[in-house]
C-alpha cells in the first residue's frame, strides 16, 4: 500500500484573490461593480477634496496677521488670526474684560461638576448632584451678576454674550430640565387622572411647536402673563423658554426609562411597603435615570445645538459674536467671515460629537451589564 | 374574623389621592387665571390689541413667494394662509427628500463597500453635530456666493461644453473593451477591471454625446434659448405653465388614469395570490397614466401655454421662480433630517433578525430584492416611530426660515403681521396652534401607515 | 420644586420696577433705564469692550447728566425693532432712544408720547454705483432687502405701489441680516432710513462701491420716546434736546460752557441757571442745562460726534442743522 499517502500533504494556501490584501480588497472595496464604480469615483472626489482642505486649512491659511491684510489676499485660506484676535469676544462678548475670571471660574467648576456626575466610575454623586442642581446655579448666578455685599460689581445681563452664554443657556437648561422632566414624566405615569392629564397637555404641547415659538412667546407674551412690574430680564425670558422646552423633552426620555423598567421592581417595593415617593426615589429612579444616560446626553446634544436659536430673540449668543465680528470693517472681507462660521462649526462639532460618543460608550457599557 | 383597621383619612391612599389632585388642579388653575388676568391688564393697559379685528384689515406688505394671490392691499389674514402655504410647501418637499436621501444613506451605512460605509458615517457624524442654523447659514451662502447676477444669468444656452481630444476618445474606448473582455473571461480581479472600464465607458459616451451636441451646434442650442430656463442669484426661473379651456378634460384622463391603474393593480394582486402569476402592475399604470392625459391633451387641441421670464429692467419678469432662500432652505433641512433618519433606517435594518437576510439569499433573492421585499418591510414596523418624530422635527425646524428670510408662517405672520400690528397674544397663540394641529395631523397619517405595516406582518 | 422656586427667585432679583413719577424712580434706582439699539453705528453702538457711543446713546447720556450730574449713570438696554416699544411700555426702560420713527399711531394706540426730534431721517436706497441707477424711480423689477417689523417695509411696498412699479421684497429679520445678503448680491437695492444707509454702508466689503440715491420716500422723524402719563417727565426728555439745540444756536459748547458763565449774554444767563431757576418746574437742579452742555456738549457737537464729520458715518446736516442755517432743528427759548 506504498502509494498510500501516510504523512498527509500540507494543505495548499488560499487562493490569492481569497487571503491577505487581496481578500481584504475584495471584501471592503470591491465586492462588485457597484461597489468598485463607488470606490473609484469616492477615490476621484477624495483626491480633489483632500488638497482643497489642505489648501484651506494648512498651506494657505494665515496664521498671524495683525491687522487682517493677509487674510484678504485672493486665494487666503482660513484666517486664524482673525479668530485669535476676535476669541476673547467670541468667548465672553461685551462682559468686563477685568471681570472675566468671574465667568471662568464658573464654566471651570461647571465642567468640573459635570465630569464628577459623568465620570462612570466616580463616588459620592449623590453630594456632586446636589451640588450641581442646588449649590452650583445660586452661586454661579451670584458670581456672574454680582454681589455688591462681596465687593463682586454687578454685570448687568445686556453685556453677557458670547460662548459663555451659550453654555450659560445650556447649562440652565439641564439643570432645570432634568428635575423638571422627572417630574413631568413621574405626573405621566402616575395613577391619578388630573396630574396625568396635565403632565402630558404640556409635555405634547411643548413638542408640538417649534423651539422659536417658544422663545417668541418667552420673550413677548411672558411680560404680559406677570404683574407689571415683575417683568422678568430680557436674558432670564430665553431661559425660561429654554427650561420649559427641555423640561419636556427631557420628561420622554425618562418616561422611556419608567417604561423600561421590570415590573417585579415596582411590585417588589411595595411588598416592602415603601410609600409612593420612597418607592420612587430609592428603587425605580436610580435604575431608570441610569439606563436613560444615553437618552439624556441626547437631548443635552440638541439642547446645544438649539441654543443657537436664542440670537432671535437678541441675545448675543456665540453665533451671534461671530455675526457682529464679521461687520467689523478692521476684518472686512469675504473669507474672513467664512473663518468665523468655519471656526463656529467646529467649536459645535467638537462638543456635539464629544458627548455623543460619551453617550454611545455608556450605551455599551449598560447594555454589556445587562446582557450577563 | 377582623374588620380592616381604621386608617386616618390622611394616610388613604385614594384620599391622599384626591387632595393631590385637587391641589394640582387648583395651582394651575390659579396660573392659568392670574396669567389670563395679567395679560388682559397689560395689554389694555399698554393699547395692545386683544382680540382678532386686525385679521380683515389691509396688510401693506409685500412677500416674495406667493402661492396663492396676494398683493400689498390684501389682509392679515391672507398673508397668514400665504406664510402657512409656504411652511407646507417646504414641509412637503423637504419630507420626501430628506426620506428617500436618508434611507440611502442609511443602507449605505451598512454596505459592503468600505468607502461607502465611512462616507455615510462621515455624513451623519457631521451633519448631526453641527447645529441646523449654521448650516442653513452655510448653504444660503454657498448658493448666492457663486451664482451670477440676472445679467449674466446661467441659461441652458450659455453653459459651453468643452470637447475632449481624440487621445481621451480612443483610450475610453479601449477601457470599454476591456472591461468587456475581462466581464466576459472573468479574470481575476474582474470587479476591478469591470468598473474602471464601466466608468471610463459611460466618460466616453458622456463626452461623445457631448461632442455631437456641440458639433451638431445651431439646431440643439437653438432649441435651448427657448427653453427659458434660466438661473442666477434671484433664483430658478422656468416657464409658468397656463392652462387653456379644456385642461380639465386632461385632469380628467389623469383621474382616470389613477383608477385604473389602482384598479389594475388590485386585479393584479388578486390573480398572483391565485395563480401566482405575476402581471406588469408598474409597467401598465405607467401607461395609462401617461397615455390617456396625453391622449386628452392632444384630443382638447393642446390647451397649454407657457409663459416665458423675460429679462425686463434689473430681473427676469414672468414665468415662475423658485428663490434661493427655498432652496437653501430645503436643502439644509433635508441634509441634516437626512443624517436622523438615516440612523432610524440603520437602527431598523439591524433590528431585522440575520436569519431573515440569509433565508432570502437561500431562496436565491438578489442583495436588492432581499433588501425589497424582506428586511426593509419587517424593519419598516421598527423605523415608523421614530421617523415620525423626524417628519414632525422637519416641520418644526422649516421655522428656522426666518434666519434666512424665508417666508413661512414664522417670518410673515409671528414675525412681519405681529410686528405691524403688535397683536402679540394672538399670533403666537395661532402660530403655536397651526403647529400643533400640523404635528398631530402628521402623527395620525404615520399611525395609519403603521397600522397597515402592522397588519402585514400577520 | 426647588429649581422651579430657583426660577422665580431670579426672575424677582432681576425684575425691574415701575411706578408713577418715572423722576423719581430713575432717582431711586440711581440710573436711567434708556432703551437703545441693538448696534447701529452712529445711533447707538457698543464696542467690543461694552462702550457705548452714537446720538441716540448721546441724549440718553445727557438726560443722567441732568438728573444725577454724572453722564454715566445709564444702562442701556439694547432692543431689537420689535419689543422696543414693548419694553418701553412695560416699564423696562425709561426712555426708548432707539431711532423710532414718530407716527401717529405709536401716540394714539400705543399710549407713547415722542419727544422732540433728534434727527430729520427719510428713508431711501443703497445701491450698487456699478447697476447705473440715479433715482429711485428707476428700481423697476429691482429685488430689495429691507429689515421686518418696520415702518420702512410698509414704506417701500407704498413707494413701489404709487409708481406702479414692481420688485421682489427680501425680508429679514434684523438688518445685519438683510445688508449682509445685499453684500452677497441677493438684491439690487437696500433700505432703510438714509441715516442708517450710510452707518449699513460700512459693513459692506467694499463701501465705496456702493451710493445712497438722493431720493428720499418717506418722512421720519426720530425721536426718543417716552410712556404717556407723565407729563415732568415728557418735558424733561423734550427739554433736553432743546437745551441741546438752544446752546448750540448760542454758541456755547463743551468747551467753553465754563467761560459762557460769566457772559453778559441774557439768553446764555437764563441757559445756564445764572439768572432764574428754570430747572425748579422740571424737578431738576438749577444749573440742569449747565450739566448738560458740560458733560455731552450741544447739539451740533453731538451730532458731528455721532453721524456728522467727525464720525465714519460722515452725514451732512441738511435737515438737521440750525433753523437759522437753513435746517428743521429749532427750539423754543427757556424762560
Amino acid at each position: 500500500m506504498s502509494f498510500v499517502r501516510t504523512i498527509p500533504s500540507a494543505p495548499l494556501p488560499p487562493p490569492v484573490e481569497a487571503r491577505g490584501a487581496v481578500l481584504w480588497l475584495r471584501q471592503n472595496l470591491l465586492s462588485g461593480p457597484f461597489s468598485a464604480l463607488f470606490t473609484f469615483s469616492a477615490c476621484a472626489a477624495l483626491l480633489w477634496l483632500v488638497p482643497q482642505l489642505w489648501h484651506y486649512f494648512v498651506a494657505d491659511a494665515v496664521l498671524s496677521s495683525p491687522d487682517g491684510q493677509a487674510c484678504r489676499q485672493p486665494g487666503a485660506g482660513m484666517c486664524w488670526s482673525f479668530i485669535a484676535n476676535k476669541m476673547e469676544f467670541f468667548l465672553y462678548s461685551s462682559y468686563p474684560r477685568d471681570q472675566v475670571w468671574r465667568v471662568n471660574s464658573c464654566l471651570v467648576s461647571g465642567a468640573v461638576l459635570i465630569t464628577w456626575l459623568l465620570w462612570p466610575s466616580a463616588r459620592s454623586k449623590r453630594l456632586g448632584g446636589a451640588l450641581f442642581f442646588l449649590v452650583y446655579p445660586v452661586a454661579c448666578f451670584w458670581l456672574l451678576h454680582g454681589f455688591e455685599a462681596l465687593s463682586l460689581r454687578t454685570v448687568p445681563t445686556n453685556l453677557w454674550g458670547g460662548i459663555f452664554v451659550s453654555l450659560l443657556v445650556s447649562l440652565v437648561g439641564i439643570v432645570v430640565s432634568l428635575p423638571g422632566g422627572i417630574l413631568l414624566a413621574l405626573g405621566r405615569r402616575s395613577q391619578l387622572p388630573v396630574v396625568r392629564f396635565v403632565s402630558t397637555l404640556f409635555i405634547e404641547f411643548v413638542r408640538g411647536v417649534p423651539f422659536i415659538t417658544v422663545l417668541f412667546m418667552a420673550n413677548t407674551m411672558l411680560p404680559l402673563f406677570v404683574p407689571e412690574n415683575w417683568s422678568p430680564d430680557r436674558l432670564v425670558r430665553p431661559l425660561i423658554g429654554v427650561s420649559l422646552f427641555a423640561s419636556a423633552y427631557m420628561a420622554e426620555v425618562v418616561r422611556g426609562g419608567l417604561q423600561a423598567m421590570d415590573k417585579g421592581q415596582y411590585e417588589g417595593a411595595q411588598a416592602l411597603g415603601l410609600t409612593w415617593w420612597q418607592m420612587m426615589r430609592l428603587i425605580i429612579l436610580p435604575q431608570a435615570l441610569t439606563t436613560v444616560i444615553p437618552g439624556i446626553v441626547n437631548t443635552f446634544i440638541g439642547l446645544f445645538k438649539d441654543t443657537t436659536l436664542v440670537a432671535v430673540v437678541g441675545i448675543a449668543d456665540f453665533l451671534r459674536t461671530v455675526e457682529t465680528a464679521r461687520l467689523d470693517p478692521a476684518w472686512a472681507g469675504p473669507t474672513i467671515s467664512t473663518s468665523g462660521y468655519v471656526f463656529a462649526g467646529l467649536f459645535y462639532f467638537v462638543f456635539c460629537y464629544g458627548m455623543a460618543r460619551y453617550s454611545l460608550l455608556m450605551e455599551r457599557r449598560l447594555s454589556s451589564g445587562r446582557k450577563r | 374574623m377582623r374588620t380592616p383597621p381604621t386608617i386616618s383619612l390622611l394616610h388613604d391612599p385614594r384620599w391622599r389621592g384626591a387632595i393631590w389632585q385637587v391641589a394640582l388642579a387648583v395651582i394651575v388653575g390659579f396660573l392659568l387665571w392670574e396669567a389670563a388676568d395679567n395679560a388682559m391688564s397689560n395689554m389694555r393697559a399698554r393699547g395692545i390689541p386683544t382680540n382678532f379685528d386686525f385679521w380683515n384689515r389691509t396688510a401693506g406688505f409685500d412677500i416674495n413667494q406667493t402661492l396663492i394671490s396676494y398683493s400689498a392691499v390684501s389682509t392679515y389674514g391672507r398673508a397668514f394662509w400665504v406664510g402657512l402655504i409656504n411652511t407646507l410647501v417646504v414641509a412637503g418637499i423637504g419630507i420626501v427628500l430628506a426620506t428617500v436621501i436618508g434611507f440611502v444613506i442609511g443602507v449605505m451605512r451598512l454596505s459592503t463597500n468600505l468607502l461607502a460605509r465611512s462616507f455615510a458615517s462621515v455624513y451623519v457624524e457631521a451633519l448631526r453635530n453641527i447645529p441646523l442654523l449654521l448650516q442653513l447659514l452655510f448653504w444660503y451662502n454657498a448658493i448666492l456666493v457663486p451664482l451670477p447676477a440676472p445679467r449674466g444669468s446661467l441659461s441652458m444656452s450659455s453653459i459651453t461644453l468643452s470637447l475632449p481630444d481624440t487621445a481621451t476618445l480612443v483610450v475610453s474606448a479601449i477601457a470599454a473593451g476591456a472591461a468587456f473582455a475581462a466581464w466576459r473571461l472573468s479574470l481575476r480581479f474582474a470587479s476591478i477591471v469591470t468598473a474602471l472600464g464601466v466608468a471610463v465607458a459611460l466618460m466616453a459616451l458622456l463626452f461623445g454625446a457631448l461632442s455631437f451636441v456641440g458639433q451638431s451646434g445651431g439646431g440643439m442650442l437653438h432649441f435651448a434659448d427657448h427653453l427659458g430656463v434660466y438661473l442666477n442669484n434671484r433664483g430658478l426661473f422656468i416657464p409658468e405653465p397656463q392652462f387653456g379651456a379644456g385642461s380639465e378634460w386632461v385632469l380628467l384622463a389623469f383621474g382616470l388614469g389613477i383608477a385604473l391603474s389602482l384598479g389594475y393593480g388590485v386585479y393584479a394582486r388578486a390573480r398572483q395570490m391565485r395563480t401566482g402569476k405575476q402581471s406588469p402592475v408598474l409597467l401598465v399604470s405607467m401607461c395609462l397614466l401617461v397615455a390617456l392625459p396625453l391622449i386628452a391633451f392632444e384630443a382638447s387641441g393642446r390647451p397649454l401655454a407657457f409663459a416665458f421670464p423675460v429679462l425686463r429692467g434689473f430681473n427676469f419678469q414672468g414665468g415662475m421662480r423658485i428663490s434661493p432662500e427655498f432652496v437653501a432652505l430645503t436643502l439644509g433641512l433635508v441634509l441634516y433630517t437626512a443624517a436622523f433618519i438615516a440612523e432610524t433606517v440603520r437602527s431598523g435594518i439591524q433590528a431585522v433578525a440575520k436569519g431573515q437576510g440569509e433565508a432570502a439569499a437561500a431562496l436565491g433573492l438578489r442583495q436588492g430584492l432581499t433588501l425589497r421585499l424582506v428586511v426593509l418591510p419587517q424593519a419598516m414596523r421598527v423605523i415608523i416611530p421614530p421617523l415620525t418624530n423626524q417628519y414632525l422635527n422637519l416641520t418644526k425646524n422649516s421655522s428656522l426660515a426666518v434666519f434666512i428670510g424665508y417666508p413661512d408662517l414664522v417670518q410673515v405672520f409671528a414675525g412681519t403681521v405681529l410686528n405691524q400690528t403688535g397683536a402679540a397674544v394672538q399670533v403666537i397663540a395661532v402660530t403655536m396652534v397651526v403647529y400643533l394641529a400640523l404635528s398631530l395631523l402628521t402623527s395620525m397619517l404615520m399611525a395609519l401607515y403603521n397600522r397597515r405595516m402592522a397588519l402585514a406582518e400577520r | 420644586m426647588r429649581s422651579v422656586c430657583l426660577a422665580a427667585g431670579l426672575v424677582l432679583a432681576l425684575a425691574s420696577g415701575a411706578q408713577a413719577g418715572v423722576l423719581d424712580t430713575v432717582r431711586q434706582k440711581g440710573f436711567l433705564a434708556c432703551g437703545s439699539n441693538t448696534g447701529l453705528a452712529g445711533f447707538g453702538l457698543a464696542d467690543s469692550k461694552g462702550e457705548w457711543s452714537g446720538l441716540d446713546v448721546d441724549f440718553c447720556r445727557a438726560i443722567a447728566a441732568t438728573i444725577f450730574n454724572d453722564p454715566t449713570k445709564v444702562k442701556f438696554i439694547p432692543l431689537t425693532a420689535k419689543d422696543r416699544f414693548t419694553a418701553l411700555q412695560s416699564g423696562e426702560v425709561d426712555v426708548l432712544a432707539r431711532n423710532g420713527t414718530w407716527t401717529q399711531s405709536r401716540e394714539a394706540e400705543l399710549g407713547l408720547n415722542f419727544g422732540a426730534v433728534n434727527y430729520f431721517d427719510g428713508q431711501g436706497f443703497l445701491v450698487r454705483k456699478k447697476a447705473g441707477v440715479t433715482a429711485a424711480k428707476e428700481l423697476d423689477g429691482a429685488s430689495v432687502c429691507v429689515q421686518q417689523g418696520t415702518t420702512t417695509e410698509l414704506n417701500l411696498a407704498d413707494f413701489f405701489r404709487t409708481h406702479g412699479m414692481k420688485y421682489e421684497p427680501a425680508v429679514f429679520a434684523t438688518s445685519d441680516e438683510a445688508i449682509k445678503s445685499y453684500d452677497l448680491n441677493r438684491c439690487d437695492a437696500f433700505t432703510t432710513d438714509v441715516s442708517q444707509l450710510y452707518a449699513e454702508r460700512l459693513k459692506l466689503v467694499n463701501p465705496d462701491e456702493h451710493m445712497v440715491l438722493p431720493d428720499v420716500i418717506s418722512k421720519e422723524p426720530l425721536a426718543p420716546a417716552v410712556r404717556q402719563g407723565d407729563s415732568q417727565w415728557f418735558n424733561i426728555v423734550r427739554w433736553t434736546h432743546y437745551v441741546m439745540v438752544n446752546a448750540e444756536e448760542l454758541g456755547i459748547t463743551k468747551a467753553n460752557v465754563d467761560e459762557k458763565l460769566k457772559s453778559p449774554s441774557p439768553e446764555i444767563r437764563r441757559l445756564l441757571g445764572v439768572e432764574g431757576d428754570f430747572g425748579k418746574g422740571l424737578g431738576l437742579s438749577r444749573d440742569w442745562a449747565y450739566r448738560i452742555i458740560k458733560h455731552v456738549g450741544n447739539y451740533g457737537e453731538v451730532f458731528d460726534r455721532g453721524v456728522g464729520e467727525n464720525s465714519r458715518l460722515k452725514i451732512k446736516r441738511g435737515l438737521n442743522d440750525l433753523w437759522s442755517k437753513g435746517g428743521l432743528q429749532y427750539a423754543p427759548p427757556v424762560r
